[in-house]
């Protein structure tokens, strides 16, 4: 834009903020290295690795079984998700075949695994646009889908439920009523979440045209998960490769085409619908059978090379393990949804706001732990 | 496309090409570093195979030979692809970086870098992503030693 | 019947009987000052107990309930814990500013409240450019958050600083013109004359639409004034830390913290003093009684207050381009608008009265 003065009578410096590791809009320990001129960005590096535990290597030395507890350390918020991963990969390797009622079981806390995340994401983005309240709404509901967590397997984020072969105890026989009662009572919440933020004017203002991520720009940085499906890239993993029982539920895939910010909440919002519909019809339908098919001690997978993809809350896991026949992988890569998801911010974020950094971080929905690993 | 059809296509365009199934899901390929640049780009850009989603980029050591195994996917055409490029330089590997076929390999190729030390022609910004900056040797490498942080069974 | 209940009148009576003239002046004056020390750390800390309390309400929590009853005392016990931690900052700020910057916005809010009346009696300082006063003596207070934030030496406190300053210096035309619109229909910047002029109906109902645009107005842009959310862009924590104050501790830090709750409190006061008739009685009901007035005034302000602190708990934050983009394309040109508009009404005498 032309200007009546000369441009160089207003002399601007860029200059350098860090961001993180210590921030409260970096959930958890990411460091953003800003470079700004005024409130514009002008450039983001990431600086990653405060969280950096080494699982690939880890997994290197451990067994199967070992490896599926370093799992829900990666994306804590979909932790039962990780675990199916690494179950399903050496199911898979192993040519096992698991129970059905494993399957529904793994499903439907998959998906309230999802449900939970997402309401932590929502309270944590409508604070991220300076609306603290959503927090306390988010929470409220998540906290019902974490006793179910822990009347089932004990624990309330890292579950550890899974296991290769099936499930390690069975389910508790509150377990259905209370996530019937759950789903009743979210069904009722959830409107409340668009009352109090999705229709809201400055926060509309705040997220519409903000932070956009083409449909090209989402296949080229490999997105996955809400953030690729608000570019309007279809890639739900349970549609397009189906584990478990997402072959016999009914959902529609969250797709919108803005690729900003506001789609990308839409479609996690609109995913929450879709999760209680998936346990709608799976709840009432678990089949009776074991929880677990017997499996050596000692797992040792065939050699050769095994990918297994999954949905998390946050995009497509990849477990790529490649197996020398011993009982511990020879090597096991991570494909991360956040990792790829944050290649991204850069090429959305430059030339916008502070603030606007801030809400496009909350929609990438970041979990630390699980770009690092 | 099926992976013979793959197989008989991709074969077409470079002869020097190795290709397996053979213990794995995906139609593997091994390629020669020199062509590696020519072939991703090929595969990203032939409207017939169309890898234009990167889903994975894994860095590996098997024993002698250090390579990356690339993961392709068509969003168009659904099919997969595994792509390995090896080379047995341990002390200075160098591949083409393929960032400018895909920019999530910004990201992965740092990571590869870290881990392994294999280092990317015309990346533009190759350095240690999670390990700090000073950290001496690659710790996924096999021959990796320290004996301080390492419990060896 | 008129039941005179003058206390402010017998004390001033009493002192300069047992003291000579000048004396009692001064013990006077003094005696004033410890009054309104006295009353802006209760009101401070009352406000932060009542945010508290309804942000609790608003997200689902109970809050502060513990310390005394209803938690009433948690606010003095968090003063008391703030007061005897260590003033940490840091060793490059400019420690001359950094000091003085807290003392600044208190100040600023202090002398803001001596105009306030509380009742027809208890009116400290009732000067014939009281509004006009009030509005200089507010805008003040961003100085204080200019060199707080500046002096820190940190590049989230400087943007928070920054920051402040724009929002302060656009929204203080909003602030002033919207009083503006208040004094054509008053027809005097005295606060007394102000109040008494509202005996025939407050003046949200005398000036009826250029008013309630007024107040509609007023009441955003003393929202941005105070730095609260939706316009808490000074201190957005998800963005800047904690802003200007990022490096800030103990007492210092308890100091912009209260003279964000009194300065908010300032703001509902001018909005009750213009628009909801200030000590006055609804329809005169304790017109009789004017102690009453101290009741009736702080029902009102408390009222602006809870409005204040819903807009906080409900609202996202604006951006800062938004911000301004509201001020300049919208509120402004709205407001110089709804002075025209309230002067003609003047001016053809459309003025409801009672």
């Amino acid at each position: 834009m032309e200007t009546t003065f000369e441009k160089n009578s207003f002399k601007s410096e860029e200059y350098f903020i860090n961001m993180g590791p210590q921030h409260p809009a970096t959930h958890g320990v990411l460091r953003l290295l800003l470079t700004i001129d005024g409130e514009i960005i002008k450039n983001v590096e990431p600086d990653l690795g405060y969280i950096h535990r080494s699982i690939e290597k880890m997994c290197e030395r451990d067994s199967y079984q070992q490896i599926v507890h370093l799992t829900d350390r990666m994306d804590y918020l979909s932790a039962h998700i990780n675990n199916e991963a690494v179950c399903l990969a050496v199911e898979n390797a192993l040519g096992l075949e698991v129970p059905e009622r494993v399957k529904v079981i793994r499903t439907i806390i998959a998906e309230l695994t999802r449900l939970a995340s997402h309401q932590l994401w929502w309270g944590v983005m409508g604070m991220d646009v300076g609306a603290l309240t959503t927090y306390f709404y988010g929470f409220r509901d998540r906290e019902m889908i974490n006793d179910i967590f822990e009347e089932t397997c004990g624990a309330r984020l890292t579950m550890n439920y899974n296991i290769p072969g099936g499930l390690m105890f069975d389910i508790h026989p509150n377990f259905v009523q209370r996530t019937k009662d759950f789903v009743a009572h979210f069904k009722t919440k959830l409107p409340e979440y668009d009352t109090l933020l999705t229709g809201n004017v400055i926060f509309q203002k705040r997220t519409k045209g903000v932070g956009i991520l083409t449909k090209e720009d989402a296949i080229s940085f490999g997105t996955s998960g809400p953030v690729a499906r608000a570019s309007g890239y279809s890639c739900d993993v349970r549609k397009l490769h189906p584990y478990s029982a997402y072959d016999r539920v009914n959902f529609n895939e969250a797709l919108f085409t803005e690729g900003d910010t506001f789609a990308r909440y839409r479609v996690r919002i609109q995913e929450m619908w879709e999760s209680l519909a998936i346990i709608e019809q799976l709840i009432d339908n678990i089949p009776e059978g074991d929880y677990k098919t017997a499996t050596n001690a000692v797992i040792k997978l065939p050699k050769g090379e095994f990918y297994q993809k999954v949905e998390t809350a946050r995009g497509e896991l990849g477990v790529f393990i490649v197996s020398d026949g011993k009982k511990n992988p020879y090597r096991l890569k991570f494909r991360s949804p956040g990792f790829s998801n944050l290649s991204a911010l850069k090429k959305m974020a430059v030339g916008s706001k502070l603030g606007d950094l801030v809400a496009m971080m909350a929609t990438l929905d970041i979990v630390v732990p699980d770009i690092d690993r | 496309m099926t992976n013979s059809d793959l197989q008989t296509l991709i074969s077409s365009w470079n002869s020097e090409l190795e290709f397996s199934e053979a213990e794995s899901q995906f139609l593997n390929i091994t390629v020669k570093p020199e062509h590696l640049h020519e072939l991703l780009s090929q595969l990203k850009s032939n409207t017939e195979t169309s890898f234009d989603y990167l889903f994975c980029l894994t860095g590996m050591d098997w024993g002698t030979d250090l390579g990356v195994v690339y993961h392709l996917e068509s969003t168009t055409h659904r099919h997969q692809l595994v792509v390995k490029v090896k080379t047995s330089d341990r002390e200075n590997p160098t591949f083409d970086s393929v960032c400018d076929i895909w920019s999530t390999a910004e990201f992965h190729e740092m990571e590869v870098f870290d881990y392994f030390g294999i280092k990317f022609n015309n990346h533009p910004n190759l350095k240690r992503l999670f390990m700090p900056k000073d950290w001496v040797g690659y710790p996924l490498r096999k021959d990796y030693v320290d004996e301080v942080n390492m419990i060896i069974k | 019947m008129n039941i005179p209940l003058s206390i402010t009148k017998n004390i001033h009576d009493w002192l300069f009987e047992v003291m000579s003239a000048p004396v009692a002046t001064v013990v006077e004056k003094v005696l004033i000052a410890v009054a309104f020390l006295g009353f802006f750390a209760l009101a401070g800390l009352l406000l932060v107990y009542m945010e508290r309390r309804i942000a609790a309400f608003f997200q689902l929590r109970l809050g502060p309930n513990r310390v005394g009853p209803q938690g009433i005392f948690q606010t003095i016990a968090d003063a008391l814990k703030l007061v005897s931690k260590e003033l940490t900052g840091t060793v490059k700020a400019d420690q001359f500013l950094y000091k003085l910057a807290p003392y600044f916005l208190i100040v600023a809010s202090l002398m803001a409240l001596s105009v306030l009346p509380f009742s027809k009696e208890l009116h400290a300082f009732d000067i014939n450019i009281g509004v006009f006063f009030l509005i200089a003596i507010s805008s003040i207070g961003v100085i204080g958050i200019l060199i707080g934030g500046w002096s820190s030496n940190n590049k989230y406190a400087l943007i928070g600083a920054m920051r402040s300053g724009l929002q302060t210096v656009s929204y203080e035309l909003s602030v002033g013109l919207s009083i503006l619109t208040i004094v054509v229909l008053a027809g005097s910047l005295q606060i007394s004359e102000i109040i008494e002029a509202q005996r025939n109906g407050w003046f949200i109902i005398q000036g009826h639409i250029p008013a309630v645009i007024a107040f509609m107005i007023f009441m955003i842009a003393g929202t941005a004034e105070t730095n609260r959310a939706p316009f808490d862009l000074v201190e957005a924590e998800s963005e800047l830390g904690a802003g200007f104050h990022t490096e800030y501790s103990g007492m210092n830090f308890a100091y912009f913290f209260l003279a964000e709750f009194i300065n908010m409190f300032i703001i509902a006061a001018i909005g009750t003093i213009l628009f909801f008739g200030g000590y006055l009685s609804p329809f005169g009901i304790t017109e009789s009684i004017p102690l009453l007035g101290v009741f009736w005034f702080m029902i009102k302000v408390l009222g602006l207050v809870f409005l204040m602190m819903w807009f906080r708990w409900t609202f996202p934050r604006l951006r800062v381009d938004q911000l301004l983009t509201l001020e300049w394309k919208y509120l402004l040109p709205i407001n110089l608008f709804n002075i025209v508009l309230m002067a003609i009404i003047v001016w053809l005498g459309l003025t409801i009265n009672f």
